[in-house]
């Protein structure tokens, strides 16, 4: 041997000779480390181990070679980097040479041939020359596992940087022979693998390269066609993959079988899966064959291709009884959706035969289906854009296309309208289609859909979001069709509200209502509709018209729907804001204006439902401000209420002064709820001013003789400011000028209520931040429900504090959330609450109860089963106490837990079923539900457990079958059908 | 949903049966939610009653293989009386007595007892109309079939919520 002659001149050393002797002939693991070792520290060369295994290496006993080579192997494994080319070059004559001894050495051979296939020295050619030797002597497929694996990651350490040249079909027949993959992990499998790993791993070495193709299209092929459901998924996902890597060249003959493999998927499958992947590949292969270069003299199959689909889908489309016109369409659309080119060829040719179709059927559900295939082309042009108008495949159609849908949206069928809608907006979409023609017409049928009647609610809601997403691409067409004839319509309907006309004058006034914020999408819309919309409430309030609560309400919920559509685009928004909020503003002081005849409008501003709506456009109008602009609005708002400064309002001039937080009238001290909605929008780094004042103002209003909404707004007001201010010392002042206004308040007097509504959102504040003395302020109000006056308030208080608000201390408007503060609640006053339940005299253990109830409810379940079990004996208890709030809160307790704790609920089944039906006749409806909803739950506890009340629960379920609610027949029945299956043969 | 053996893994007599589309829940109003409204129970309830149950040999609802239809449900509330014809796939469809057995028995256990019932085919659809007819009215021949434990069994796979 080459390598051996050239090893004679260098001396080995007794100590590595000591350890080759140990290795090979003693059998220890160790020396071989020891070695390398040795090696990498460069005690000896390579080529001096080879020289010591000498007589080991053709020792005639095959277990002493395989020892032999399994040394060098290993060192060579671990010092492959140290090797130069000419030891490589040698090392794999020796090892290639190997592969023909004992099938006992093969493994070590072929161990030290994945050591050298990771040498960066590897000269050209050898990894051909060793695959070669490995394929010619080894029967691959045969190896134990361990040794295949080793052939793969020759083969992988070799692709990483070559060719995989001559062997392409050698490389296929080893690797595809697991294809499709069938692996079920063995229960415990340390490595964890699993099923879908497999599959991904083989189908990125299958697709990996184009060289495979003529090998692998064909089992592919074969495997779609098969019986097995899997087979046929991973088959059709792989052909999906390799359509990243392939081209015209190596799907061009195996086109038309694919073509017909994945059309009888499509047209017979009962898997929705398997058409699911079926048109995915369907897909890539279209989108392979448009992506192709061609040279000028080949042939362009994708226009063959498409014929194709073309030919064997198109009569689909036109048979009558229209049985398989869904299969076909979604063929041709997932063509279609590949490449511009590809939905140009399939559109040309498939929308004239739709057009057709559809005046050809008269039945609306035909038609409507007819027309949905029609949107599904046009929604593919939507991928595609064109540069030159004329290219626009969809231009030549454009007229029949408006015409049928125009014909359409007045259809009787609700059905056939609601296609027609969602296609006009597509069309609506297509740049340049629509002429101004067509847009008014289609405005015109947007405004009658619009006003439909109730039972066509859908196509009315459907107009309208058509008409907002239209109206920002067309917003001339909308201000010049639309928004007069609205406006129009608003005048008339007042005159009409005048003389008292009925109910669907009203109703067509909400509709406009509702159709004016609907196209305030765009920012040049919002300029005409918000004048409109303010100017309507100003016309109210000039007193000539009847206008009820609602009415105001609904005007003030469009206002906010426009606000809302306003936020994301600053300009609208700072437009909207300062129009909008100085004159509700305006409008609302003048109405708390001390006057002898108040207009019927002006009482109506007042309401509480009223400012509600009021507070909420403010809010929205608030929250999405720059600060800088913020900052502007609040020099202007603050001092309008501490000071009454009106000089900001438009129409300013006021018979008397604004004076809500001193001796103002109680209208006025309302109006502050219009303060909290601003100053609590605000982002946090926007200073307000006057500060100090304010926040004492606001604590002085919030305990004072007054009506409960100004009080509670003051209250909730400096809440907010409080939950947002920075620590530091004023916070601490504040804080501290709040608790002593509560003590004082709650010791005795008249403001004991007042009092204890401003501990409540104090608390509320500061359990959000996570504010140390939140903790303080809990315990003070669990002290309270033992209190004979305040202690059902504190009870429900508990729900305040674990609820969203949604006007003040809301995340939108910027006040500091913690995401767990509910998490938080729970754990620090829940112990509290138990222990406070068992001490409580019996009188005042329902407001523990409910206290409770309230943070069970609104805790995220996942986050309250762990801890359920340990309340279990109480939420029993509580079972049997007489407040609804609480039993309906401890059943929905119940009901999880009876999911997923069962063997702890089994030791309580007799307290249950007899609560449980108890309960199903209690006379809130709710409550009935929920108990035999948790009736049904009780069937997953074990059947044994359950046998023995079989009968009797049978039978009492019999009567909530005639209960009075249909919602509460329901649950009884679904829960009396399980009770029947239970330990009954077939369940 | 692939590769569908049938219940009893044998050949199905309608293998390809036509598929309708399933109704969605019934939209809950204003006056369901009332506590003080009455609702009386309609054809639509007794409909919902109905439509889930599973057929005997295909993993589809009776709705679904248009067996069960609304308009062929008749009720009275004051009365007491409910009527249900159910429409097999095939004229000579084995299964008609079982399918009608299902609705008997969901019908027993889901009404309150005050309600007469009477289930059968509808005119015409059937070869044995009358003799399946006959079988479903009759009290004690219902009460001996769900005696039998493989009847039982194959009617409460039917009434049994699809996983």
């Amino acid at each position: 041997m080459a390598a051996a002659a050239a090893l004679e001149a260098v001396a080995p050393t007794g100590a590595l000779w000591g350890l080759v002797q140990d290795f090979v002939m003693g059998q220890q693991e160790g020396p071989a480390d020891q070695v390398a070792a040795d090696v990498k520290s460069g005690s000896y060369t390579v080529l001096q181990v080879v020289e010591a295994l000498g007589s080991s290496l053709e020792n005639p006993e095959p277990r002493t070679r395989a020892r032999g080579i399994q040394l060098l192997s290993q060192v060579l494994l671990q010092c492959h980097s140290l090797l130069l080319e000419k030891e490589v070059v040698h090392l794999i004559l020796f090892y290639e040479n190997r592969l023909k001894d004992h099938h006992l050495v093969i493994p070590s051979v072929l161990q030290g041939l994945r050591a050298l296939s990771l040498c960066v020295a590897l000269p050209p050619g050898l990894a051909v020359s060793v695959l070669k030797a490995i394929f010619q002597e080894v029967h691959v497929q045969s190896l134990p596992q361990v040794d295949r694996h080793t052939v793969y990651s020759i083969i992988t350490n070799f692709m990483r940087t070559r060719e995989e040249g001559p062997f392409v079909e050698e490389l296929f027949e080893v690797t595809s022979c697991y294809f499709p993959i069938d692996f079920t992990p063995p229960p415990n499998d340390p490595h964890g693998i699993q099923r879908e790993d497999l599959i991904l791993s083989l189908r990125a070495v299958l697709a990996y390269t184009p060289r495979f193709a003529e090998f692998l299209l064909p089992l592919l092929i074969e495997k779609v066609d098969s019986e097995i459901l899997s087979a046929k998924l991973d088959s059709l996902q792989t052909l999906n993959a390799c359509c990243a890597v392939y081209g015209q060249k190596e799907l061009k003959d195996f086109l038309p079988s694919l073509w017909a493999s994945i059309r009888r998927e499509v047209f017979q499958t009962a898997s929705e899966r398997v058409e699911a992947e079926g048109l995915a590949a369907l897909n890539s292969l279209t989108a392979c064959l448009s992506r192709s270069v061609l040279r000028a003299d080949a042939e362009d199959l994708l226009d063959s291709f498409l014929s194709n689909i073309l030919q064997d889908c198109r009569h689909h489309l036109c048979e009558p009884d229209m049985k398989l016109v869904w299969p076909s369409a979604k063929l041709l659309q997932a063509a279609a959706g590949a490449s511009a080119r590809a939905c140009d060829h399939i559109t040309s040719n498939v929308l004239p035969l739709l057009l057709e179709q559809f005046h050809k059927h008269s039945q609306s559900n035909q038609r409507r289906t007819i027309l949905e295939m029609i949107l599904g082309f046009l929604k593919l042009q939507q991928k595609w854009s064109y540069e030159d108008k004329d290219e626009r495949p969809l231009s030549g159609f454009k007229d029949q296309l408006c015409s049928l849908v125009f014909m359409a949206l007045t259809d009787p069928s609700t059905q056939l309208q609601l296609v027609s809608i969602r296609t006009l907006t597509v069309l609506g979409a297509q740049p340049d289609l629509l002429s101004s023609g067509d847009l008014e017409l289609a405005v015109g049928h947007l405004y009658r859909l619009s006003f439909l009647e109730e039972d066509s609610q859908s196509c009315r809601v459907a107009a309208l979001e058509a008409s907002g997403t239209l109206a920002t691409l067309y917003p001339v067409a909308f201000s010049s069709h639309l928004v007069p004839k609205l406006a129009g319509e608003l005048c008339i309907e007042e005159s009409d509200l005048a003389r008292g006309d009925g109910p669907t004058k009203c109703s067509r006034h909400r509709r406009c209502l509702q159709a004016l914020s609907a196209i305030s999408t765009h920012a040049s819309i919002v300029k005409e509709t918000l004048p409109l919309l303010l100017q309507h409430l100003r016309q109210m309030n000039k007193g000539n018209t009847v206008a009820g609560i609602s009415e105001v309400i609904a005007v003030c919920q469009s206002l906010q729907q426009v606000a809302e559509k306003c936020q994301q685009d600053p300009e609208s928004c700072w437009y909207f804001h300062q129009t909008a909020i100085p004159c509700l503003l305006a409008l609302a002081v003048q109405a708390s204006m001390p006057e002898k005849e108040h207009s019927v409008l002006k009482k109506v501003l007042l309401q509480d439902e009223v400012l509600a709506a009021m507070v909420s456009v403010i809010g929205t109008a608030t929250t999405h401000l720059s600060p800088d602009l913020a900052a502007q609005s609040v020099a202007h708002i603050v001092p309008l209420f501490l000071d009454g400064n009106i000089t900001f309002l438009p129409e300013n001039s006021f018979p008397g002064r604004f004076q809500p937080f001193q001796d103002g009238s109680s209208g006025q001290r309302r109006l502050v709820a219009l303060l909290m909605a601003f100053v609590c929008s605000l982002p946090r780094n926007v200073e307000i001013p006057q500060l100090n004042q304010l926040m004492r103002e606001l604590l002085e209003l919030s305990c004072c003789h007054s009506c409960p909404f100004s009080s509670t707004a003051a209250a909730k007001c400096f809440a907010g400011l409080l939950n947002k201010h920075p620590a530091g010392q004023q916070l601490d002042e504040f804080l501290q000028l709040a608790v002593d206004k509560v003590e004082a308040g709650l010791s005795s007097g008249p403001y004991r209520s007042q009092a204890f509504t401003l501990l409540l959102w104090v608390t509320k504040a500061l359990v959000l931040r996570y504010h140390p003395l939140s903790s303080c302020l809990t315990d003070r109000l669990m002290g309270l429900l033992s209190d004979p006056e305040l202690g059902p308030a504190a009870a429900d208080g508990f729900s305040l504090l674990m609820s969203d608000c949604t006007d003040v201390l809301t995340r939108a408007g910027h006040a500091e959330v913690r995401i767990m503060f509910r998490q938080r609640f729970f754990t620090d006053n829940v112990p509290a609450l138990v222990r406070g339940f068992h001490a409580a005299p019996q009188d005042v253990k329902p407001n523990y109860l409910k206290g409770l109830s309230h943070v069970l409810n609104r805790l995220p379940k996942p986050v309250l089963l762990p801890e359920l079990p340990t309340l279990l004996s109480l939420l029993l208890e509580a079972l049997s106490c007489p407040d609804s709030v609480v039993q309906l809160s401890t059943l929905s307790c119940l009901q999880p837990l009876l999911l997923e704790a069962p063997q702890v609920m089994s030791l309580h089944i007799d307290t249950l079923v007899t609560k449980f039906l108890n309960l199903s006749s209690s006379p809130s409806m709710a409550v009935r539900i929920a108990a035999l909803q948790c009736m049904h739950a009780v069937t997953h506890l074990p059947t044994p457990v359950l046998l023995p009340y079989k009968l009797q629960v049978i039978r009492a379920l019999a009567k909530p079958l005639d209960d009075k609610k249909r919602l509460v027949r329901k649950e009884a029945v679904s829960a009396r059908g399980e009770w029947f299956l239970l330990g009954s043969p077939g369940s | 949903m692939v590769g569908s053996g049938g219940m009893g893994g044998g050949l199905l007599e309608n293998a390809n049966p036509l598929i309708y589309e399933r109704s969605g829940e019934r939209p809950v109003t204003a006056g369901e939610e009332d506590e003080q409204i009455p609702d009386s129970i309609d054809a639509r309830e007794i409909f919902d009653l109905i439509r889930s149950i599973n057929d005997p040999e295909h993993p589809l609802t009776l709705e679904e293989l248009n067996v069960v239809e609304q308009v062929r449900v008749q009720v009275s509330d004051p009365e007491s009386t409910v009527a249900v014809a159910f429409t097999p796939t095939i004229p000579h469809c084995s299964m008609a007595t079982l399918i009608g057995l299902s609705i008997k028995v969901k019908l027993l256990r889901s009404l309150p007892q005050r309600f007469k019932l009477d289930v059968h085919i509808t005119p015409g659809t059937h070869a044995s109309e009358h003799a399946v007819n006959k079988q479903l009215a009759d009290k004690e021949r219902v009460a001996a079939a769900l005696e039998n434990t493989h009847l039982l069994e194959v009617v409460n796979q039917c009434l049994s919520a699809r996983s």
